[in-house]
């Protein structure tokens, strides 16, 4: 995706980035605004203020197309660009400067990716972000919107397809009698009425023994959990685990079965939905390797298993009958979704060319249904605050070679690639007498692990990044908290208070162990 | 921190960019604001290696990050001029010419003398540094606060060990120019070449001042009718390039005076540049105006230090005085000049690769079309000329061109400057009118050094070819030498006596081509490495081969000429033993 925004950059689009990391995105920027790790609401906050105050809200849309936008600009009063400025770290001429870009452009997108949504306020977040595109009218047109970046060709298929606790196929609620009846006539079983539990509720369930068999596709939790050693307790208490995957991950390992499946994009037919909602067909190149197996005949003969012979199921089956329940895929048939190079949904019926881009009726006159809402959200720093046992603020991402846990990028050699290090400011090595590749001990409450240093311009003082790439080597998520969003279950991996100390030679390095939790 | 910059590397960068208020921690501008400051990666890296010395990787990375230029590119940059080091060297380098005119002028025992003197430090050697008048000559440069670049001249191996401490102060020799009709030589050594006043007591500045009161098409149509041509070897029409540029759609416009004088044997724009810098800051003047541009460039060399001075001086000169800037003789006509220094690459000779170069990229050429009147410097209708051509103008524009045309003859209008060098006994700037004989200007120049027999003459430079004695009849005009097979090119009269090593000298040019090739395209690349081997070896037949593919495939006209002067060498069995 970024790949098509640089297009657009060298054609002369503007960016800005918002960053705690001036990072190599924020180089293509022309403003990077760094601010503290879990102020992104009040420098969203602070932005709205201003285009309200300049007197750049577009109006006309707000008050056909929106409500609750009194609510909200009572709520943003108190950011001005001092308070913004005091919260954030972020100059107050620079807030300023990005407010009046965004609100004077002819078109603007909302992007982004994790540092939105891996916070304890996760959803305020987003919707911090909604506020000022409603309140500048850059939704629903061509070249405009909100858009998260996805990590990875298919997450937002995965969602569309119902792997959400509260979500049929389609986007569909299941707190909706009608629509579990449509499902249920055409699956003949009954679907609970209610909403399932997200990943962090999950682990509680776990904890709480509530949950004790859990079947896993294409996860390692025991490696992509905050609070890792807690994780991994946890997942080794379960009566039954039951992993597929087309890696032995860390989570396999621990598993009481494991079941060998496809690769996706090589060993399977099917679809996917990037984050453009375009689904496109992927198509069958190899046959999987040893007993390994496609993830649709794995589920067939487990039902088999079960008692339910569904027969020989083929991909292109399963696909019809997710049209026939979903609306948003209806028009998508093999035959069109191949001729027209993938379709966007919602896709209607075999005659509709699916949609460029969602909200279009807000700019309907009248709007046809319901108004976009306005959401007051405030700032909420970060659940753990720093302070002097913990002084330092440690974030964590990915770096541009790898994906998440390693599992399947730590196979292939990248000249990137340089393991994992703990990325510091010059101003911080200087402080605590760390070179390049110095082992630095990072202690959280939850826990301590050594990595080596790395000196990183684009940090400052105060700040650390690492990653969970290389957990063999280094286990990050034994430091990161497990705060979670209550509404989108996705933990504040982005903000944990730690302390720094150089391992100096001659002093046995600890193995990392977990010490007292007190979170 | 791994590769950090010095406090003096980022004091030199800072100089050039401008200090940063603070460490960025918070925010930061950049985005296409500091990519449009491409341009200054040369000059920056310039000022890093004019200070140190050398460019290390930390004072690199400061540059990319001052710049936002990916580091792997801008490592591609610093490597592809022979000026910059990105290894440790001393604050003092002497860079010894080694090239052909002064090859034939004793460097050989020069450049013995170094390095039995120095070793393999402190000096380098150097392709043709522009100064064959005073053969063999050196080029030394002290970095520092104040660098100092000093060209110096009639270099003997007595000489050698005071070199690096500190050169005698200036002494390259004297000049000697002369000729049967001084126009474009009239002023030298006649004025101060850093005094507007003098100038315009020479009547300079008349030329813009009538130009501006005939107006800019009046300007193109004189040109034209002058019948003027390229200077730098294409001989392309000046006139033609101009009304282009003048009509092209897109904007900004932009002129560029191509000084970066390399062709070896050539010394014609030093002398020019040097001594009457004025002139070509006129010229230019004229040619923005009458083109609708309003900034100009003028490439020099990085091997000329006093010519970019003196430039330098003249253009601030001319800026006080009203003859640059928003409101030119107060006729509300805008034009501004920017010296930029070339870095040591023959290749930015070639216009394309010239863009590329002030543009902060690689002086790689690119492919025509485009042509530069339709998308030149920073993609925009550019008009590039030679120094000389750019001489030329204010004489059409004050004397009219009848008068110009009526000079020479009807296919080459005008006079010529020939740098006759080698084995002469006045080597120095020559100016004729075209028609005149290849006899007639050696005679000028007072004939083979020490009466010795005449064995060859190297028209056009490295780029151009070898005439035998036979040739001496030869007029010197576009057509009668295009028709001999041979070329005015950049008026390179190089001549070589009985005395001479010829394998030694073809061998050099050989050795020229293949060290400034710039390797995009492969003819050209490898092209040059096997023409070099093959004359070794005396492999005929695959020389000619090679030149053939060179001349029919190369993108520039580096590879396409490549072998002009190694093929004639072999036709006039100049490498035969024994025949010296």
């Amino acid at each position: 995706m970024f790949h098509h925004m640089l297009r657009g950059i060298r054609q002369g689009a503007k960016l800005y980035v918002v960053d705690p990391r001036r990072t190599t995105s924020a180089q293509w920027a022309d403003l990077w605004l760094g601010l503290d790790v879990g102020s992104d609401i009040a420098l969203a906050n602070a932005v709205g203020r201003e285009i309200i105050a300049a007197g750049l809200a577009n109006m006309p849309f707000i008050q056909r197309a929106t409500r609750g936008f009194e609510a909200y600009r009572e709520s943003v009063q108190p950011y001005t660009l001092q308070y913004g400025e005091r919260v954030t770290g972020v100059p107050a001429d620079a807030i300023r400067e990005l407010a009046h870009a965004y609100a004077r452009a002819d078109r603007a997108m909302l992007c982004w990716t994790l540092g939105i949504t891996e916070h304890h306020n996760a959803v305020d977040n987003v919707r911090a972000l909604i506020n000022l595109s409603l309140l500048t009218g850059h939704v629903g047109r061509y070249g405009s919107g909100v858009c998260p970046l996805r990590g990875q060709n298919n997450v937002q298929g995965g969602g569309d397809m119902g792997a959400l606790p509260d979500k049929l196929p389609g986007g569909q609620s299941v707190d909706n009698a009608e629509l579990r009846a449509k499902f249920e006539r055409v699956w003949g079983a009954s679907i609970p009425p209610h909403k399932g539990w997200h990943l962090g509720e999950m682990f509680e369930a776990m904890n709480r023994g509530e949950l004790d068999t859990l079947y896993v596709i294409g996860e390692n939790p025991a490696q992509s959990e905050a609070d890792q050693e807690h994780a991994m307790h946890v997942l080794r208490s379960l009566r039954g685990l039951i992993v597929q995957d087309i890696f032995l991950t860390k989570t396999a390992e621990l598993a009481h079965v494991v079941l060998p499946a496809s690769a996706a994009w090589c060993e399977a037919e099917g679809t996917v939905t990037n984050s453009e909602r375009r689904v496109q067909r992927c198509r069958k190149a190899l046959d999987p390797p040893g007993e390994a197996h496609d993830d649709i005949q794995i589920i067939c003969d487990l039902a088999r298993k079960l008692g339910r012979d569904w027969g020989t199921v083929t991909a292109h089956e399963v696909w019809d009958e997710c049209r026939s329940l979903s609306p948003w895929h209806a028009g998508m048939s093999y035959e069109r979704l191949e001729k027209l190079d993938g379709i966007p949904w919602p896709c209607y019926d075999e005659q509709h060319p699916g949609e460029q881009f969602l909200h279009a009726r807000l700019w309907e006159d009248p709007v046809r249904g319901a108004k976009a809402p306005f959401k007051v959200v405030q700032h909420a720093p970060p659940v753990e605050a720093l302070d002097d046992d913990y002084p330092v603020r440690l974030t964590t991402g990915r770096r541009l070679e790898s994906y998440n846990t390693g599992v399947q990028s730590g196979g292939y050699r990248s000249p990137l690639r340089h393991g994992e290090t703990l990325d510091i400011s010059p101003e911080d090595a200087q402080r605590y007498g760390l070179e390049d590749g110095d082992p630095v001990r990072v202690t959280s409450r939850r826990g301590s692990v050594v990595i080596p240093a790395r000196i990183d311009p684009g940090l400052r003082a105060g700040l650390v990044f690492t990653t969970f790439h290389f957990n063999d080597e280094v286990a990050t998520n034994i430091l990161t908290i497990d705060a979670t969003d209550p509404q989108s279950g996705t933990a504040e991996f982005k903000a944990a208070a730690v302390r720094l100390e150089k391992v100096t030679a001659g002093r046995e390095e600890q193995p990392a162990a977990p010490q007292a939790a007190a979170v | 921190m791994k590769d950090a910059p010095t406090a003096e590397e980022i004091a030199a960068v800072d100089a050039l960019v401008g200090t940063q208020a603070q460490r960025d921690t918070r925010s930061a501008h950049g985005g296409k604001a500091a990519r449009d400051d491409r341009h200054l990666l040369l000059p920056a890296l310039h000022a890093v290696n004019d200070r140190i010395g050398w460019i290390s990787a930390g004072a690199l990375n400061y540059i990319c990050r001052r710049l936002t230029v990916p580091p792997a590119d801008a490592f591609g940059v610093a490597t592809f001029y022979h000026m910059f080091s990105l290894e440790p060297r001393p604050a003092t380098t002497v860079h010894v010419c080694d090239d052909i005119a002064c090859l034939a002028n004793g460097a050989a025992d020069v450049c013995a003398a170094m390095e039995e003197h120095y070793g393999r430090t402190s000096w380098e050697r150097s392709p043709c540094l522009g100064m064959c008048d005073h053969a063999p000559a050196a080029l030394v440069i002290k970095a520092g606060a104040e660098p100092v670049q000093q060209p110096l001249g009639h270099v003997h191996a007595a000489d050698v060990p005071s070199l690096v401490d500190m050169p005698r102060d200036g002494r390259t020799g004297k000049l000697h120019v002369g000729g049967t009709q001084l126009r474009l030589l009239r002023r030298i050594g006649k004025i101060d070449p850093e005094s507007l006043d003098d100038y315009r007591a020479h009547g300079g500045y008349a030329a813009l001042r009538r130009a501006l009161e005939i107006g800019p098409d009046a300007v193109i149509a004189e040109i034209a009718a002058s019948k003027l041509v390229g200077r730098g070897g294409a001989a392309f029409p000046t006139g033609r390039k101009m009304e282009a540029v003048a009509r092209a759609a897109a904007h900004p416009h932009y002129v560029i005076c191509n000084a970066d004088e390399s062709e070896p044997g050539t010394f014609k724009d030093r002398i020019l540049m040097e001594q009457d810098p004025f002139a070509i800051v006129e010229a230019m003047t004229i040619s923005g105006i009458a083109t609708g541009c309003e900034h100009g460039y003028i490439y020099v060399r990085g091997e000329y230090p006093v010519a970019v001075q003196r430039l330098q001086r003249a253009i601030e000169q001319a800026r006080r005085h009203g003859f640059l800037g928003h409101d030119i003789m107060e006729r509300g006509v805008r034009f501004d000049l920017e010296v930029r220094r070339g870095a040591g690459a023959y290749i930015c000779g070639e216009e394309t690769a010239l863009f590329n170069s002030i543009e902060g990229k690689r002086g790689e050429p690119r492919n025509k079309p485009p042509f530069p009147a339709q998308a030149g410097l920073f993609g925009k209708p550019t008009l590039v000329n030679n120094v000389e051509t750019l001489a030329c103008i204010p004489e059409i524009i004050t004397e009219g061109a009848q008068t110009f045309a009526a000079i020479g003859t009807s296919g080459s209008t005008g006079t010529k400057l020939y740098c006759v060098c080698g084995t002469v006994a006045r080597a120095g700037l020559y100016e004729v009118p075209f028609g005149t004989t290849l006899r007639e200007l050696i005679d000028l120049a007072g004939g083979v050094r020490e009466n010795r027999k005449l064995r060859t003459v190297l028209l056009g430079g490295a780029a151009g070819t070898f005439v035998g004695p036979d040739s001496l009849d030869l007029p010197l005009t576009f057509e009668d030498t295009r028709a001999a097979g041979t070329t005015v090119g950049s008026g390179v009269v190089m001549l070589f006596d009985e005395s001479i090593d010829m394998a030694q000298i073809v061998t050099r040019i050989a050795g020229f081509f293949r060290d400034e090739s710039c390797g995009q395209c492969v003819p050209c690349r490898v092209g040059t490495v096997r023409q070099q081997e093959a004359l070794r070896r005396g492999d005929a037949a695959l020389i000619n081969e090679i030149a053939r593919a060179m001349r029919d495939a190369s993108i520039c006209g580096l590879g396409q000429t490549a072998a002009n002067a190694v093929e004639s060498a072999l036709t006039l069995r100049l490498l035969d033993k024994g025949a010296s």
